[in-house]
């Protein structure tokens, strides 16, 4: 617990001194967009997990300081994943009304809006790791939808080329410098971003064997998508306290 | 003559040596290997993807699948990270038997690997014994789950239930006489803490025996000794974990560093290697093994001395006992909403980490509140293993790509997921 005060009070007296702005206590996904200023950050500490947000215009000189000075000394970067934040908070059910009607039973294919969330749309997550001082840090850049470009992050560390590549084929980040940015995952000659939340599950094509033209083809998919158990968002008491006290 | 100057080689999907589906494109000049691109994804079965489409509990059997050598492993990371966003912990006793379960599975993971590997540079006996020693762990794990390889054993807030205190037994039929199943039978005669601790007590004579025949092997050095060198730095650089960077020299192990469970209360030690290369790593793995034999000896005493709940005594997050859910109105409706819609953890963000037996496998979860994931990213150890793979071949001879890509302990079930 110690360690990791240390830590966040090395991250805002370091960044703090070359003019950036920390927000702390700020909800990440509202106030902490893809537009917000270069000087902007905000620190999140959750579950013993430290997150900083950062505008992309500042991660790779951000993550050079990381990785180079001696209190951070983040010498290995562990993951690179992307997140698609555009159902946040939608459920399939309605869960907070009286049961005096009873409740809808069928899926709700539009969505029930149960948290607000106006932030960008996707995000690209960094899990750091510093083997020298023992302690991880996780870096959140947020991303538009139309603006899709983040300069990648092999310079600092080249673990992230083929993470990046995974990003790249799962969500269609764009890493601007990443020297080979192939699709990794899916199909040759594969179309689409298939971790993005409006692809489908079962996918938009299925390959069959076509004995007229006596090859494999590719045609639209025939199985319906179905939702085996609905979405639920439930507001649950015993978790107040806890929020509570984090405030 | 016309000169050849590079040639491209086609190497997997189907070959052998490939550790299952990779296919790699080897761009040689004579025997030489200049560049090395691997070809990923033929096992890709978007588990992550899949795991957003149903309820927490539903995808821990997904993750037996992930790395199918080291299945409970990859439960012990999803698990932790739902854990931690839930804000339950586990009962002492469930702890001790995850710890001993993971023990067990990094055992089965390196005889694997130690079979295949050695199998790969041709030496073809140690893959029968290690089979030997991986069928009586598997017995374990049938013992206590019911499943050989997919056990889904751990569940948030404890295991699903506790040790047997019974063995299963051989039966006598056609092919199996009266005394060879008296004979298979008798290390089953007691409880399955008896039969593992009977384990334990022959496994080091038997690691013994595999080093008799590897380590000082001639044939052995020459294929390993000197290949795939990856430098301290370097290893850390490509984020490299577990073996593969204990194999180069630096004492990283989890278990050790953010013990999680209760690691910290045992006693083993971290091998490290010297020069970063493949004899260095098999070493590691080798003494690997008598730790977590040691570890292993280590909760066998404690498990028998302290009985105890396995499982959290949460009923919004553990099922009702069977007997519980008949008599109790507001157990049943427990067990109704657990089975059918699951639980919901708060929302948020978390990632967990364990020392599987390839190295660092991570979970990292997002929840928006509800009964499902939003988002679940498994980070597999062997993913940045194999993206070196091009850095590490690069200048050895043909032969030598696949003795470093043994070395590396490959599994495409986690790097494709």
């Amino acid at each position: 617990m110690n360690v990791l005060n240390t830590l966040q009070d090395n991250i805002v007296s370091h960044f703090a001194a070359q003019g950036f702005v920390i927000n702390h206590h700020a909800h990440p996904f509202v106030t902490l967009q893809a537009e917000t200023p270069r000087e902007q950050m905000a620190l999140q500490s959750d579950r013993y997990e430290l997150t900083l947000i950062l505008n992309k215009k500042a991660l790779i000189d951000v993550a050079i300081q990381l990785r180079d000075m001696p209190q951070f000394c983040f010498d290995q970067l562990i993951d690179v994943c992307g997140v698609d934040y555009l159902t946040y908070g939608i459920a399939e059910w309605v869960t907070d009304k009286a049961t005096g009607s009873g409740f809808e039973r069928a899926v709700d294919q539009d969505g029930i809006r149960m948290e607000s969330f106006s932030g960008s749309r996707f995000a690209v997550v960094y899990h750091l790791l510093s083997v020298k001082h023992n302690q991880r840090l996780r870096l959140k850049v947020f991303l538009d939808e139309n603006e899709l470009c983040i300069p990648s992050i092999m310079p600092v560390w080249p673990s992230a080329d083929w993470f990046e590549r995974e990003a790249f084929d799962l969500f269609g980040f764009l890493f601007e410098g990443h020297p080979d940015l192939r699709r990794i995952l899916t199909d040759y000659g594969f179309i689409g971003h298939p971790f993005r939340k409006d692809f489908p599950t079962s996918g938009h094509v299925e390959m069959r064997y076509d004995k007229a033209s006596e090859r494999v083809i590719y045609q639209p998919v025939t199985i319906p998508e179905r939702v085996l158990v609905p979405k639920v968002i439930r507001e649950d008491s015993r978790y107040l306290e806890a929020e509570q006290k984090n405030g | 003559m016309a000169e050849l100057h590079n040639y491209t080689l086609n190497f997997g999907p189907q070959h052998p040596a490939a550790h299952g589906v990779l296919r790699l494109i080897l761009e040689t000049e004579g025997e030489v290997i200049r560049h090395a691109d691997p070809h990923i994804g033929l096992l890709h079965r978007a588990t992550e993807k899949l795991a957003e489409t149903k309820p927490y509990n539903q995808s821990i059997g997904y993750m037996d699948r992930l790395d199918y050598v080291s299945m409970m492993c990859n439960e012990h990371g999803y698990v932790l990270a739902l854990e931690k966003l839930l804000g339950v912990t586990p009962p002492i006793r469930a702890q001790y038997i995850r710890v001993m379960f993971d023990e067990i599975t990094r055992l089965l993971n390196h005889l694997l690997w130690l079979g295949a590997h050695a199998l790969d540079i041709g030496a073809m006996a140690v893959f029968l014994y290690a089979f030997r020693e991986r069928e009586d762990l598997l017995d374990c794990y049938e013992a206590v789950s019911g499943a050989r390889m997919h056990a889904t054993y751990y569940r948030p807030g404890g295991v699903y239930r506790d040790l047997p205190s019974t063995m299963p037994q051989y039966a006598p039929s056609a092919w199996r006489s009266e005394k060879d199943t008296k004979e298979m039978n008798e290390s089953r005669q007691g409880s399955l803490l008896d039969f593992i601790q009977a384990f334990c007590d022959r496994f080091p004579q038997r690691v013994d025996e595999y080093e008799t025949l590897l380590t000082d092997n001639r044939i052995w050095k020459q294929r390993t000794v000197d290949v795939g060198i990856v430098t301290a730095e370097r290893a850390l650089q490509l984020g490299f974990t577990g073996p593969m960077l204990r194999g180069s020299g630096v004492a990283w192990d989890l278990r050790k560093k953010q013990p999680y469970e209760t690691y910290s209360a045992l006693n083993f030690d971290i091998p490290i290697g010297k020069n970063g290369d493949c004899y260095d790593r098999y070493l590691v793995r080798v003494e690997e093994m008598r730790q977590s034999n040691r570890i292993i000896l280590q909760c066998i005493e404690w498990l028998r001395k302290n009985p105890g709940p396995v499982m959290v005594n949460d009923a919004k997050v553990a099922p009702p006992s069977r007997t519980v859910m008949k008599e109790s109105m507001e157990a049943l409706i427990h067990h109704f909403k657990l089975f059918t819609e699951g639980y919901t953890i708060p929302a948020g963000e978390a990632y967990a980490a364990v020392e599987h037996p390839k190295g660092e496998f991570g979970v990292y979860l997002v929840s928006d509140g509800a009964n499902k994931p939003y988002r679940l990213k498994i980070r597999a150890p062997g993913f940045s293993h194999l993206a070196a793979l091009n850095e590490m071949s690069r200048g050895h001879m043909i032969a030598d790509v696949v003795s470093i890509l043994s070395s590396q302990d490959i599994v495409f079930g986690e790097i494709d997921r």
